[in-house]
């Protein structure tokens, strides 16, 4: 593994703002992510309690005019500096994220600090915005492999943490402008924001103009969020569609914890690459399916395993019950070393190749700084892939992927039955 | 930046651009066969064959097959387009002659009839997955009916019929008469070094045998500008895809048809932006270009609430008519340029953002089309280039298929 921790830095300026950036050598672009604590959960905040959907209005209202620049001008000098960007609300955090060739880093970081601390907020953009996010809204209806996991999150995640950012058509339509307005200066705020920056950078010319641009952006106290059970456990959502949609979720250690990496093995081995346990056992044994995966899922002191298969309706409860069983075979007979070294394998040029891209590197190191307060070296990643053994994973298997804590939801024309393996 | 080129014996041309500074390497076979190749009784068997050559070899079955490529950590995948089927992976540089084992070999793949069976179902849950997405439905329809019988028309998956009805015989005969290694060009992206590559292609490709290149019928074709409309009461929005002639890939006007569709119809800051997402009347409308072998075309993709769908067609049609009076201005193409030379630059810093451009480019125009050289191509366009492009290539009127809830649209004015 390259030695990289050389040319990782991290300022915190005294408005709480966090920045952490890595000079990549090999590449003539910079990218940036700025995340802020303004996910669709902290509408549910107990000072704020406003409606779904309002955090991603806000991050389109936000884009839509800021300082001196209306909304057409906004998307000129964007494109002028040959900018690439996006600004969306997720669960958890609000993500601004761009990328461009060096040259242009501190132009683009300008326009998105006007963004972060003096949008316009013309109440003329409201209904626009709200007309889009009720489309939007329509659309994902309309998409049911992604409608499957947002409502899978809700019920799986204690609430708000499975907020799903799109919102609801009926709160949508209801939000007023000092609703958004209020979200805004509540949530758009620098204490518990983090800015990662990657690319062809120079570090104190970055540091120093970072302070310039977002200095004066004033702290703002932390939203209170009260956690609330969800559910229910199983369920179906009927919908006359040619295949039925599976996700299951299942409790995983969180990014802090001892468990960390076993937990990471595990979701690949069941389900991250093409010769993993799902893909070999639904898909080329029995032929059961195209798309059939599970992944890891972060939040803070929480993870999740999440499962995925479609399936045309004859064929979807043969691939619930494998699926299920493959989930019970991995708690009670654990990994191969084998199977680890390939896990290995690939997470580890996964990392080699991130260092190719200046945007997958900065959204990780924003990432990791939200998670640990700090960003992992690649060498120590890699010597912690390299000490686990399947002892390690069969281990933490037999403790965690216990299948009376499964979410399963399914859409489609018709319910399927669970059966627990065992 | 280092560029490479020889032909193996057999006839099997081998590529590369390779770049010290880049951390993996990217490797890909371009096999030229796609859906516009298929006669009707083996509709889909190009992308079906893609699937196939997973399946195993005389020394793998498919298990070891993603077992081999999983475990030095490459990342592997095929597509397959209208003209095209494309097997790739990238990996790091050390695992390059194990990785290059497995994609080698299943190019030489055993089309077992078993697998083939499997196979199959996992096709058919492919097409039963993509009805459900509107804008799949949309896109199938909109080529169809805009190339009305023209092979680019045919659909890359088959449909439940014709995948059901195929045999692997069939298949086998298609994949004799397409495979043949002077059909086949293998590129290579990233870190390497020329003299192992060349060595590793003759290791495994040399002993490759078959006929010469086979013949494409690529006749020039000027769409129908169709209108049809396919009623999916169960959908929320109305999704509408457009289809209009544009300059074919022999043609050095797709530098300028790629900068005209970013003008009008990037997902962002262009004319259909700020007509249709900016006022909220859609929550998605893009235009984009795509360029085929003596062919090519302008697809223009929408998404809104049913009840807008016969005004926001209008909307389109004022759009692309004041660009044929009008042209575009000097600002917008320099904007355009800007974002399009920003995303080359991006793209082509991993291995495999290049090894398409670099494959494609040599498939069709026996040219090694470099970073640079690419951004000068989009640089020297003018104003006055897109002004004859759009003389030639009329945007308006064009194809248009409408699926969803809407039951009484009609071709706009």
């Amino acid at each position: 593994m390259p030695a990289s921790s050389a040319t990782i830095h991290q300022h915190e300026y005294p408005n709480g703002l966090v920045l952490v950036a890595e000079e990549m050598p090999s590449v003539r672009s910079a990218a940036f992510t700025l995340l802020l604590p303004a996910g669709a959960a902290y509408e549910a905040a107990e000072e704020l309690k406003v409606g779904g959907g309002a955090a991603s209005m806000v991050c389109e209202w936000i884009a839509r005019g800021a300082g001196t620049r209306d909304s057409r001008a906004m998307l000129e000098a964007l494109d002028d500096l040959g900018v690439g960007h996006s600004e969306s609300a997720q669960t958890v955090h609000a993500s601004l994220a761009a990328a461009t060739i060096g040259a242009n880093l501190i132009p683009a970081l300008e326009l998105f600090a006007d963004m972060a601390i003096r949008p316009r907020l013309d109440d003329r953009e409201v209904e626009p915005i709200r007309a889009l996010a009720l489309q939007t809204l329509r659309s994902l209806d309309d998409d049911p492999a992604s409608k499957v996991i947002y409502e899978l999150r809700q019920r799986h995640f204690p609430s708000p943490w499975g907020r799903p950012s799109p919102g609801s058509a009926d709160e949508v339509a209801r939000t007023t402008p000092n609703e958004l307005r209020t979200f805004r200066r509540a949530a758009h705020r620098p204490n518990g924001a983090i800015l990662g920056v990657a690319g062809d950078l120079d570090w104190p010319r970055l540091r120093d103009e970072v302070g310039r641009l977002f200095g004066e952006w004033a702290a703002q106290p932390e939203p209170t969020l009260v956690e609330r059970p969800s559910g229910p456990r199983v369920d179906h959502i009927n919908r006359e569609t040619q295949q039925i949609q599976i996700a299951m979720a299942l409790p995983a250690a969180p990014v802090a914890s001892d468990d960390y990496y076993p937990a990471r093995a595990a979701a690949a081995i069941l389900g991250g690459y093409s010769s993993a346990r799902l893909f070999t056992e639904v898909r080329e044994k029995r032929g059961l399916c195209y798309s059939v995966y599970a992944s890891y899922e972060a939040q803070l002191g929480r993870g999740a395993m999440i499962c995925h298969a479609g399936t045309s309706v004859e064929r979807a409860q043969e691939t619930l019950d494998v699926m299920l069983a493959e989930l019970r075979r991995l708690g009670e007979k654990g990994v191969g070393a084998e199977e680890l070294d390939t896990m290995r394998a690939g997470l580890k040029s996964s990392l080699i190749m991130a260092q190719e891209s200046s945007m997958s590197r900065s959204s990780a190191l924003a990432a990791d700084w939200y998670f640990l307060g700090r960003v992992r070296p690649l060498t120590e990643i890699a010597a912690a892939l390299d000490a686990l053994t399947p002892e390690m994973v069969a281990d933490y298997a037999r403790r965690s992927l216990n299948l009376d804590d499964l979410t399963i939801l399914t859409l489609g024309p018709n319910p399927l039955t669970v059966r627990l393996p065992g | 930046m280092r560029f490479h080129q020889t032909t193996l014996d057999n006839g099997l041309e081998v590529i590369a651009e390779l770049n010290d500074d880049a951390h993996s390497i990217a490797a890909g076979f371009f096999v030229k066969a796609g859906s516009r190749d298929e006669a009707a009784d083996v509709a889909g068997v190009s992308h079906f064959l893609e699937h196939m050559t997973f399946k195993g070899t005389t020394s793998r079955d498919a298990l070891a097959v993603n077992f081999d490529f999983d475990r030095v950590g490459a990342k592997h995948n095929a597509q397959t387009s209208e003209e095209d089927t494309f097997y790739h992976f990238t990996s790091l540089p050390e695992y390059l002659p194990k990785a290059f084992d497995v994609l080698a070999d299943i190019l030489r793949p055993t089309l077992r009839e078993e697998d083939f069976e499997t196979e199959k179902k996992v096709i058919i849950e492919e097409i039963l997955m993509y009805m459900d997405n509107p804008m799949s439905v949309a896109y199938e329809a909109a080529k169809a009916a805009h190339f009305a019988g023209h092979p680019l028309g045919n659909s890359i998956l088959g449909t439940v019929e014709s995948i059901t009805a195929l045999k692997a015989d069939q298949m086998r005969a298609y994949f004799g008469g397409r495979y043949s290694p002077s059909n086949i060009v293998l590129g290579f992206a990233g870190k390497g070094n020329w003299d192992e590559l060349v060595n590793l292609a003759s290791s495994h490709c040399g002993a490759w045998t078959g006929g010469g290149a086979p013949a494409r019928l690529a006749e020039p074709v000027r769409g129908a500008r169709a209108f049809q409309s396919i009623l999916r009461e169960e959908d929320q929005q109305e999704t509408i895809v457009g289809v209009g002639d544009g300059p074919p890939l022999e043609s050095d006007d797709r530098y300028a048809a790629h900068l005209l569709a970013t003008i009008l119809g990037d997902h962002a800051n262009s004319r259909l932006y700020w007509a249709l997402i900016d006022p909220g009347h859609a929550d998605g409308a893009e235009l984009s270009y795509q360029d085929y072998n003596q062919a090519g075309g302008f697809y223009t993709f929408m998404s809104c609430e049913p009840d807008e769908a016969q005004a926001n067609l209008g909307r389109i049609a004022d759009v692309y008519r004041r660009a044929m009076a009008e042209g575009v201005s000097d600002q917008e193409l320099t904007r355009a340029k800007n974002k399009v030379l920003a995303r080359s630059v991006l793209r082509s810093e991993r291995p495999m953002g290049r090894l398409a451009t670099l494959g494609f480019n040599w498939v069709y125009r026996r040219d090694h089309m470099s970073l640079e050289r690419e951004m000068e191509a989009y640089s020297s366009v003018s104003v006055n280039q897109i002004r004859r492009l759009l003389d030639e290539w009329p945007l308006w009127p064009m194809t248009i298929i409408a699926v969803g809830p809407a039951t009484d649209l009609h071709a706009p004015e």
